[in-house]
């Protein structure tokens, strides 16, 4: 039998929300009916608002798409003066005040607070200037991911920017790929860094070459199934596809056609396409598209390019990740801007918008490392441009602790969470910097934290990965992590060994701190502190290093879950000031 | 009116009535169970899996772990609250922290999912 959720989008889905979620503004809050806040709330996720967790009633998450986590400067202030505007809630967040955007895994921009009553004029806003929410969250295509800076970086195979338009084009508000059994996020990687980071996705091009009628063609290998999440992570499956950018479109409709025919539409947890390629194989899943879903003839894979990978790849010997001053194909700079936890106040991205266009900047981009590019800075303008203000914060040159960290949405907002994420990861990041010595050979070190095993920080895929979990300390639950080991993508991607269960939040730093004395003592400088962990086996890594109390402290130890809104005075859910009065 | 139940958000919380009742990341106790080992679990939820109405009970089989001793998996059939008065449709949950019993078959009435 279908799921209940299948029920509903089959009563109304896709670009049809729109309307009712029209009605509902003007209506207010209270016009939707009580029994059927579920359904309503399930169908605006396809517009890309997602209602906020218990003791936030009435407040969204809206999620903007950016293909490619590309925008212009003006975008950028566009967003920032929304954010300013509708992004507050009834109180602050200690550390990053009281609007700000976040740039999200999937180079996506996620605002908090919104309310109904605001959506038309922010969607008038938005698309008056080119953006859009349109399924931003939901199942159907997400936002498409890839190398921001394509065409202008010169570590690059070819430019897959028109490509990745393309997609976007033809499947955003695509009735015949709309409905999907669940969420559809493909990747398109055309650098040599490989920070499309294809290999997660549940549909993904990889660079490639390929020898066609006695001509080295450019391309992608075509890659399907990869996914993170449940426990049940996934590295996308290689189907021995290779295509031409110009097939790109019918192979990647192809795919998503036959995962809306074939993908389980019964059981929400085995919805995603990484569970049919374990049913069928990529073989079955290659004869099928070939039979059913694409006219041309299929080509077996190309030459790869994974051993050059660079982006999240664990290498001492580059760090991909776009942090820092690169010179551009056109002679231009663009420069890399490290944003802890890819939270940034609305408004210093106002005041990076101005300068970014001051400096005659036209494209600002978005990284999975949740960090922030400034592309098109003329060599003359460099010395000027990186003693400004705003990038004393959003450093192009950071300590490894601040550029490394990554951190998803956790209890501040969000239904799922079990821990707090962001604000914490702050807090780590910046204890590990002020007190723990950098070894010898680590200029780059990752730690990915996330609230639940959905993983949306990817934590499966870092140096340190933090999954949130409880434990009890004295008796009483407290906050806590799994800590893994050893992931990263790069030539041979990796998934974390998980080897120190349930840590209590405030010992993690202390662990971190042990493990990287470890490091120092074993290592000779030249081996990477991910070549290090992999030289170990799953048993030497458990208990290689203790958790430990150190001076760190942490404030959001108990269970923030519990609260309304871990930052607020009067935390206790009957505090919660939610639903907000239908003002204005 | 018939009591409407469902679980969301890839099982986050349990819905009654359209009104989020309960939540993943409380522990329950959970007692005479064969979840794991320990005598008592000390179970972390994690996502609901399984909803159910027996009036007036209100029934869910629970992924999680439990972190006394980090054994994994889901439960058999929780009462998680009971809807008193089905006319008004009003829920009075169940306290995750006193003690629970799993049991293993039920006949419930099946939500439609
Ligand atoms: C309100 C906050 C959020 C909620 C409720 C949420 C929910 C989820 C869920 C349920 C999954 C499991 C995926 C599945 O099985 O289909 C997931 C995975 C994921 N989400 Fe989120 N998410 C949130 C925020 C974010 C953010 C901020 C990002 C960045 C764009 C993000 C990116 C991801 C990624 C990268 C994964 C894991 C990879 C995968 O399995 O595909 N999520 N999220
Ligand atoms: S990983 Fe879990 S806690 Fe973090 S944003 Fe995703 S769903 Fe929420
Ligand atoms: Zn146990």
């Amino acid at each position: 039998m279908p799921s209940k959720v299948e029920g509903w989008k089959d009563e109304v889905y896709g670009t049809d929300v729109r309307e009712h979620l029209y009605r509902f503004a003007e209506e207010g809050w209270n016009a939707i009916p009580e029994d059927e806040r579920d359904a309503w709330f399930e169908r605006f996720k396809w517009w890309g608002l997602y209602h906020q967790r218990k003791g936030q009633e009435s407040y969204f998450m809206m999620r903007i798409g950016t293909p490619n986590g590309r925008l212009t400067p003006e975008q950028l202030r566009v967003v920032g003066e929304i954010a300013d505007e509708y992004a507050r809630g009834p109180v602050e967040n200690p550390e990053f005040g009281g609007a700000y955007c976040d740039w999200t895994t999937r180079q996506s921009i996620q605002l908090h607070w919104i309310q109904l009553q605001d959506v038309p004029e922010i969607f008038e806003k938005l698309e008056a200037n080119d953006l859009s929410t349109i399924q931003a969250c939901g199942d159907s295509w997400r936002n498409i991911v890839g190398s921001p800076v394509a065409g202008r970086d010169a570590k690059e195979h070819l430019d897959a920017w028109p490509v990745i338009q393309e997609l976007h084009e033809t499947f955003k508000g695509n009735d015949d790929y709309a409905n999907l059994p669940r969420k559809w996020k493909v990747a398109v990687t055309g650098d040599t860094r490989g920070s499309g980071q294809a290999e997660i996705n549940d549909l993904g091009f990889e660079p490639a070459s390929k020898e066609i009628d006695g001509e080295e063609r450019k391309g992608f290998n075509v890659t399907v199934g990869g996914g993170l999440s449940r426990k049940e992570p996934r590295f996308a499956r290689d189907i021995d596809v290779f295509v031409t950018p110009e097939e790109v479109p019918e192979v990647a409709g192809g795919v998503s056609a036959l995962f809306r025919d074939h993908g389980d539409r019964e059981d929400r947890f085995n919805a995603r396409i990484k569970f049919l390629v374990d049913e069928w194989g990529p073989e079955k899943l290659r004869r099928v598209l070939q039979e059913d879903y694409v006219e041309f003839e299929l080509r077996s894979a190309g030459d790869g390019l994974r051993e050059e990978y660079t982006y999240n790849a664990g290498r001492n010997d580059e760090i991909g990740d776009y942090v820092g001053v690169h010179e551009q194909t056109d002679g231009n700079y663009f420069v890399g801007l490290s944003v802890l936890v890819g939270r940034m106040g609305a408004e210093d991205v106002i005041e990076l918008a101005d300068l970014a266009e001051a400096y005659g900047s036209e494209m600002i981009g978005l990284t999975q490392r949740q960090n922030v590019i400034v592309a098109d800075i003329a060599e003359e303008d460099l010395d000027d441009f990186l003693s400004e203000d705003v990038l004393e914060y959003y450093s192009p040159d950071p300590h490894p602790f601040l550029r490394g960290s990554i951190a998803c949405t956790g209890t501040e907002f969000c239904s799922l969470s079990i821990v707090e994420t962001k604000n914490r990861m702050v807090r780590y990041a910046r204890w590990l910097k002020d007190n723990v010595e950098l070894p010898d050979g680590i200029d780059d070190f990752h730690i990915h934290l996330s609230g639940c095993t959905a993983s949306c920080a990817q934590p499966q895929i870092a140096d340190i990965s933090l999954r949130g979990m409880k434990t009890r300390k004295d008796g009483e639950p407290v906050e806590a992590f799994d800590i893994g080991l050893g992931g990263g993508l790069g030539e041979n991607p990796q998934f974390a060994d998980w080897v120190e269960m349930r840590v209590a939040a405030d010992e993690v730093p202390g662990y971190i701190r042990n493990l990287l004395r470890i490091y120092d003592e074993a290592s000779d400088g030249k081996e990477s502190f991910r070549e290090f962990i992999d030289r170990h086996d799953e048993d030497e890594l458990n208990g290689l290093a203790e958790p430990e109390e150190t001076s760190y402290e942490d404030p959001y130890l108990g269970n923030t879950k519990m609260t309304w809104y871990p930052y607020a005075e009067e935390t206790e859910m009957d505090a919660s000031p939610t639903p907000s009065p239908a003002d204005d | 009116m018939p009591t409407s139940v469902h679980q969301l958000d890839d099982g986050a919380w349990l819905s009654v009535n359209d009104t989020r009742q309960i939540n993943v990341s409380d522990l329950w106790w959970l007692a005479r169970h064969d979840f794991c080992s320990c005598e008592m679990a000390d179970f972390l939820a994690e996502g609901f899996v399984d909803i159910g109405v027996d009036y007036p009970n209100i029934e869910g089989r629970i992924a999680g772990q439990c972190i006394e001793c980090g054994e994994s998996g889901v439960t058999d059939w929780l009462t998680l609250g009971r809807v008193v008065d089905p006319e008004a449709g009003r829920f009075f949950g169940v306290d995750p922290g006193s003690v629970h019993v799993p049991v293993r078959r039920r006949r419930l009435a099946l939500p439609d999912e």
